[in-house]
């Protein structure tokens, strides 16, 4: 393929990221449901250099008596990194970083879901990461929603993901790997597309206000953005 | 005010009318607007908008009849995997009456029978009961799960669907309402039954089933339809009907299951009456 690079010394805000992407541009996006014949709702993602799997089984019965919930269903979530998913071989199993993620996977989602249709039972969202380049709770969980939404489980809204940051004294719609490791900050959001009510919002580094203002309005139209794939993808499973 | 038309394909969050219509299965309201909670074809009726969803998982409602696993024995009751959320419970004094006796030489783990609910308790606790036509177990046999919400496809207006694969491959079919199927008959047709159940499951949302079905029935066993053409054309007509029976879920279904058992004594019959032979004995 050949590449036609326009934007080369033209001095706009194109050429200012490592990917020269514009700062208001999402990585390339895709999002395919269903790929699991074996859990009961699935979504593969990819966005960027990220590759992502999300399985959710259930609603199912809930064997751990001490976390049952007589009035709610419980959303265990887990999330996990692929050894091979970045450069250095990552040591299998559970780590503080992946614990934290399960348990925001699982508080961005559960707004979302008629937890209380399924008193006693338990719903599993597994996040599988196989590769890894930036923004991968993000990633998970607009999977993750998409393998709820494939799993029939009756949802007020689609929770989609997005972050958003500064880097280079620019603040930046969804960072990439550099962006994120060598940028001042890094503003990840989850929210309900239609009502607009976020259910997940972290910062890390510095940002001022006017700043995280900016950052946060970015954020939301990238949700919006990727929410638009996401419906895509779920009507493109009925052949629609 | 409606968004939607009758039959779409939804999401979940969707909005599909404001406030002058109905909010049936499937739908919920918010801020005046009803909205899918599920992914699922829009059914209108009325006043009344609903959304059936394309996956779910079963959920025990009293009066179904379904099939389960022996999973568990305890000292006067079974424990059965129902396919649901929710595991069901065979009281010993269900089968024996006053009689005591010892449970695992009637049913083992993994026997699988043909079960009516009888009650759904509050912290949802499933009794399920023996009494009745045609429940009992089952011996010998493949079991192929399918969506609950597909079973009135599978079974189809009036039993046609169900009917056609009983003549065609000459298996016993029987259809629990929490999805699970039994079919018995000579190894190679319980195959072929197993492989067009899967389609209809797959292809449930689609119109002109009844015929893609045929087609497949006679593919699979090597033979010509032997269905006149005037005969099928009706067929066509009862189907676009059935389209969306799904909608009526509820009635449906229980006749439809009613009338699975009457049309079963068969084998089922014959296996209760061997069970009360053993609880005699």
């Amino acid at each position: 393929m050949i590449i036609i690079i326009t934007n080369l010394n033209t001095g706009t805000e194109t050429s200012a990221r490592a990917d020269k992407r514009a700062f208001d541009e999402l990585r390339n996006l895709k999002i395919e449901a269903g790929v699991l014949e074996r859990a009961d709702g699935s979504a593969y993602l990819e966005i960027g250099g990220n590759k992502v799997l999300a399985a959710v089984y259930g609603p199912r019965e809930l064997f751990v008596r001490r976390l049952m919930q007589p009035n709610r269903a419980v959303l265990r979530c887990k999330y996990n990194m692929a050894p091979f998913s970045v450069d250095d071989r990552k040591r299998p199993g559970p780590d503080r970083r992946s614990v934290e993620i399960s348990k925001i996977t699982s508080e961005a989602l559960s707004p979302a879901v008629f937890l209380e249709k399924f008193p006693r039972s338990t719903i599993d969202v597994y996040i599988e990461v196989l590769e890894a380049e930036g923004g991968t709770r993000c990633a998970g969980i607009t999977a993750a929603s998409v393998a709820l939404a494939d799993a029939g489980i009756p949802m007020r809204d689609m929770v989609v993901a997005c972050a958003a940051g500064k880097s280079e004294g620019k603040v930046v719609l969804d960072l990439s790997e550099i962006e994120d490791k060598e940028g001042e900050a890094d503003l990840p959001i989850a929210l309900m597309p239609r009502t607009g009510e976020i259910t997940l919002l972290q910062m890390d580094g510095h940002l001022t206000e006017e700043e995280f203002e900016k950052a946060l309005d970015l954020a939301i139209v990238g949700c919006k953005k990727i929410s638009e794939e996401q419906k895509k993808a779920i009507k493109n499973r009925y052949g629609d | 005010m409606i968004f939607v038309e009758d039959k779409e394909i939804v999401i979940p969050g969707d909005i599909l009318s404001d406030e002058e219509y109905h909010s049936g299965r499937g739908t919920f309201k918010e801020n005046d607007k009803v909205c899918s909670s599920l992914v699922g074809l829009v059914a209108i009726r009325d006043k009344k908008i609903s959304v059936i969803p394309l996956q779910s998982k079963y959920i025990p409602k009293r009066g179904d009849v379904v099939i389960g696993e022996v999973t568990d024995i305890r000292f006067s009751m079974w424990n059965l995997d129902i396919n649901s959320p929710y595991s069901g419970f065979l009281p010993a004094s269900d089968v024996f009456g006053k009689e005591k006796r010892e449970l695992n030489r009637t049913f083992d783990v993994g026997d699988v029978l043909f079960l009516r609910v009888v009650d759904v308790d509050e912290v949802k606790k499933v009794k399920l009961g023996l009494k009745g036509r045609g429940l009992g177990k089952f011996r010998g046999g493949i079991l192929i799960n399918i969506t609950p919400t597909k079973v009135p496809r599978l079974i189809g207006k009036k039993g046609s669907m169900i009917n056609m694969i009983k003549d065609e491959t000459r298996c016993e079919v029987i259809v629990g309402q929490n999805g699970v199927v039994w079919v018995k008959g000579e190894p190679a047709m319980e195959r072929v039954a197993e492989k067009v159940i899967n389609m209809i499951e797959e292809q449930a949302h689609t119109s002109g089933l009844t015929d893609r079905v045929r087609e497949m029935l006679g593919k699979l066993l090597g033979l010509e339809p032997e269905e006149s053409e005037a005969e099928s054309e009706l067929e066509e007509s009862e189907l676009e009907e059935s389209e969306l029976e799904e909608s009526e879920l509820e009635e449906s279904e229980l006749e439809e299951s009613e009338l699975e058992e009457s049309e079963e004594p068969g084998e089922s019959e014959e296996s209760k009456e061997d069970e009360m032979e053993l609880i005699q004995k």
